[in-house]
């Protein structure tokens, strides 16, 4: 019988400059009526390209798809005219792309957005689409949709508007849902809501989704089968409950075991690496060989942990001090001189961090963490409060002795790609905040430092004379943690500094903090939205909503049981493989 | 302190292995075919204007009424004009100054605009409102009578015309570079070098104004011709330029009006005019990518 949907050998080779990249390497899995597949795969592993393949999405060139079938209800996609594709696209497939702020018109009503799939490939007057376009909305979750229907989209939330996304992949009732990553760019409350709405919509529709995502907690929520690519290549497929209890390949369990969970038991995170090796081979494919001794490695993580949790390591000195702080910017609109609605992002927070200790900041977007981050290090004016540092107020210090502080203080951001300067080398980088502050007496010295900065944080003093582009983000973030350590700081603000890597990277990132925080006493403010990160290396936890605090306490008790609801969503909305499994 | 010492504090100019911004950029800009040969193909078209006079057999301006539109030949290697002057000595004599037009003005324009754009991006609020409403107001101000005002006031004058173009081209330069720097005073990196303490020169400098030269090259090579045109609409005016001095614009101008009777007298001026406008372009989109260490290196 043939299969709904079924991908066989395909190969979507990437033809650059610099040689071919095998992007998707022999390919094969399939996809039957009504079912749920996710795609699990870590940035560069061919995901997306397998399915931007499946509707002839690619630019070719680069692309090019070098072998293999695609078939969809009996016809193989591959040998289609665009054509007959584009009828396709739409009407029979539909695709839900990540970034739900980007990929609707700013200029078209959501109204005619919906519509406009069913106005192009259905025969129907303007008004039944559009009754059918609201009649969609409402199923995705859009209340009171016949009247938000002639909004625009910067009326929305993200969560909104990546309702109206899904509503616009559906109103055609396709066959075949393609998600690619539809739930990374949302707050996890909102994810667990668009999850149950994806999966209420296939019971109701019978329509099977392939879910492409790189994490591991969401496609254990929502998929019945996980199909994991690695480097181009399908390294395991199986079903949800197999592949978590027993994972075969050695880089599933990797991926599996470096995730930190609210119930972790590690102190240092075991990566990828601890589970294999990869080789390159000359023709461009790889080799991965699994490291026999991977269980007497995690072993040894595990006991470190016991080791560490003694008594002893407590300090009582408060290196930094928060009262009533508030942060509120002027409102848009208004004439000059006219009264403005003012937007407090910050409204009235109060923390304390302790030397040699870490604070995390936990929130979703918009209730104002990084904007408190930022205010507590006098990169943005606090409109009222004060921040004790070291015993120091902060607050009425002039531009010269406020440099002398942030020497001491320093932030590492989320975006490691935009916070270095593209002109600069790694060593320009490095070198410039030392000259500035007078460290090092010369050139030679600074060198020197430069060099034992970058094996500190894990690179190679080979690649000094690289720049920025030439790294990736994994990397690029270990040069931002040195840029951060060149002028020896005491407390760094960590904004979101590991939401945008990887799994694999994120726990090696997160590993490096920890090492670092031991060796240099240094104290943290970890600002994240990722609850179970925060709970991984935090000793002390603060909840943030709409500017305010609403719970703190140590992460041991806030995670145990916690008070606020606000909190108990927050927790309870983070989606876990392991609740599954156990 | 000493000259040396200051400099040493605030710049890292001490590089043993050399590889700086700017001979990786020369390397780059050597791979570039095409920009290397418009490259020398400008610097040649450059010694020949500047040597011109020397080669010529005759002076732009000197007139022979006995051989009035005299067809190109081994006499006069570009023809000669309806005074029987020499073309090809006058298209050499009005490159130098069709090129000392285009070079200064847009210097000129460039400095200030770029000075000006940045300053008032990175100031941002109040200031930025003021400094580009008096952009503003220049905009409005009629070209032509604003340079037939500076004529009346201040007297014919060559310097004048720079100064009159230069006045006039900055304005788009500097909205430009402002607009740049808004976004980058966004980037995280900007405000990761505020956070290291770095001072106001230094991040505008250092982190701001390496990060604007790929729009404002290629805007400045797009300016030159802009220039070039302009002041031979100048000299068409009898502002500019004025015979016997010649220079591209002007050229193209007096031939476009012989062009059924003498058609070498546009054609010459022409395609130096626009050989040199081409080298140009080909030059800017290879400055531009050889400065930005993003594009491929390998």
């Amino acid at each position: 019988m043939m299969k709904f949907l079924e991908i066989n050998k395909l190969k979507t080779f990437f033809h650059t400059r610099s040689g071919t990249v095998r992007a998707v390497d022999e390919v094969s899995f399939s996809l039957d009526k009504g079912e749920i597949v996710g795609i699990v795969g870590e940035s560069g592993s061919g995901k997306s390209v397998t399915c931007h393949s499946i509707l002839g999405l690619l630019p070719q060139p680069p692309a090019r798809i070098e072998g293999g079938q695609i078939r969809f209800q009996e016809e193989n996609l591959l040998s289609l005219p665009e054509g007959s594709l584009r009828s396709l696209r739409g009407k029979k497939i539909s695709i839900v792309f990540q970034d739900p702020m980007s990929c609707l018109n700013p200029f078209m009503t959501i109204l005619d957005q919906v519509a406009e799939p069913l106005i192009i490939h259905e025969n129907i007057s303007r008004e039944e689409a559009e009754r059918q376009a609201i009649e969609m909305m409402e199923k995705v979750g859009i209340r009171d949709a016949a009247t938000r229907a002639g909004s625009y989209p910067h009326e929305f939330s993200g969560g909104m508007r990546q309702r109206v996304m899904i509503a616009m992949a559906l109103v055609t009732k396709p066959d075949l849902l393609l998600a690619d990553e539809p739930t990374t760019a949302l707050d996890v409350t909102v994810q667990a809501k668009i999850l149950e709405i994806l999966k209420s919509l296939r019971k109701e529709l019978g329509i099977s989704v392939l879910f492409i995502t790189h994490d591991l907690g969401v496609v254990a929520e929502i998929a019945d089968r996980i199909v994991v690519m690695y480097r181009g290549k399908i390294v395991e497929q199986g079903k949800v409950e197999d592949i978590f209890r027993k994972p075969k390949h050695p880089y599933v369990k990797g991926l599996l075991a470096c995730r930190p969970t609210l119930d972790c038991k590690y102190h240092t995170l075991p990566t990828v690496d601890d589970f294999l090796e990869t080789k390159l081979k000359d023709d461009g494919t790889i080799e991965i060989y699994e490291h026999t001794d991977a269980d007497h490695r995690l072993r040894q993580l595990k006991a470190v942990n016991l080791s560490e949790s003694g008594p002893g390591s407590e300090t009582k000195k408060t290196l930094v001090k928060v009262s009533d702080l508030k942060v509120y910017f002027p409102g848009l609109g208004g004439f000059p001189g006219g009264a403005k609605e003012q937007v407090r992002a910050v409204d009235g927070i109060s923390l304390s961090v302790k030397k040699g200790k870490t604070v995390g900041l936990v929130g979703e977007s918009g209730c104002g963490k990084t904007t408190a981050g930022r205010a507590i290090l006098h990169l943005i004016k606090p409109t009222a409060g004060t921040v004790v540092y070291d015993g120091k107020s902060l607050g009425g210090l002039s531009r010269e002795t406020l440099v002398e502080y942030r020497k001491k203080m320093q932030i590492i951001f989320q975006d490691p790609y935009a916070s270095l300067n593209p002109r600069l080398t790694i060593e320009q980088a490095l070198t410039e905040p030392m000259v500035v502050h007078q460290i090092g007496k010369n050139y030679n010295q600074r060198r020197e430092r430069v060099v034992s900065l970058l094996e500190e944080v894990g690179l190679s003093s080979q690649l000094l004379l690289r720049y920025p582009h030439e790294f990736s983000g994994g990397q690029r973030q270990r040069i931002c943690v040195a840029r951060a350590l060149a002028v020896e700081p005491e407390f760094i603000v960590c904004d979101e500094c590991v939401s945008a890597m990887d799994v694999s990277v994120q726990a090696q990132v997160l590993n490096l903090l920890r090492d670092l925080q031991k060796k240099r006493q240094l104290t943290y403010l970890f600002i994240s939205h990722d609850l179970s990160v925060v709970k991984f290396i935090s000793d002390d936890v603060v909840v943030m909503q709409a500017g305010k605090i609403v719970e703190s306490g140590t992460a041991q008790e806030v995670y145990a049981n916690p008070k606020d609801d606000y909190t108990r969503d927050l927790i309870s909305a983070i989606p876990s493989p392991y609740n599954l499994v156990k | 302190m000493s000259i040396e010492s200051a400099k040493s504090k605030d710049f890292i100019s001490e590089n043993p292995d050399g590889s700086s911004l700017w001979k990786d950029a020369w390397i780059r800009l050597r791979a570039n075919r095409l920009a290397t040969i418009s490259l020398y193909f400008f610097i040649f078209i450059s010694l020949l204007t500047l040597l011109g006079p020397e080669i010529a057999t005759s002076s732009y301006e000197d007139q022979n009424l006995n051989r009035t539109f005299a067809p190109p030949g081994a006499e006069s290697l570009f023809g000669t004009d309806n005074l029987g002057r020499d073309l090809f000595a006058r298209v050499l004599h009005g490159g130098r100054i069709s090129l000392a037009v285009g070079f200064l003005a847009t210097s000129v324009s460039l400095i200030i605009g770029v000075a000006y754009g940045m300053t008032s991006g990175y100031l941002g609020g109040k200031m930025d409102a003021l400094m580009m409403r008096f952009v503003d107001i220049l905009y409005s101000l009629p070209f032509t009578i604003f340079v037939i005002l500076l004529m009346v006031l201040f007297g014919r004058n060559f310097i004048l015309l720079f100064v009159a173009i230069g006045a006039v081209e900055w304005l788009t330069m500097a909205r430009i570079t402002r607009a740049q720097t808004l976004s980058l005073k966004q980037a995280e990196f900007i405000e990761a070098a505020r956070a290291l303490g770095y001072s106001h020169p230094r991040v505008l400098f250092r982190h701001i104004l390496p990060n604007l030269l790929g729009p404002v090259i290629v805007y400045a090579t797009l300016t030159v011709p802009a220039v070039m045109l302009l002041e031979a609409v100048l000299s068409f005016l009898g502002l500019g330029v004025q015979a016997p001095m010649s220079s591209w614009g002007s050229l193209i101008k007096e031939g476009s009006e012989k062009m059924d009777i003498a058609p070498w007298l546009i054609f010459f001026p022409g395609v130096f005019f626009s050989l040199t406008l081409l080298a140009l372009n080909f030059l800017g989109d290879g400055l531009r990518d050889a400065l930005d260490p993003r594009a491929a290196k390998e």
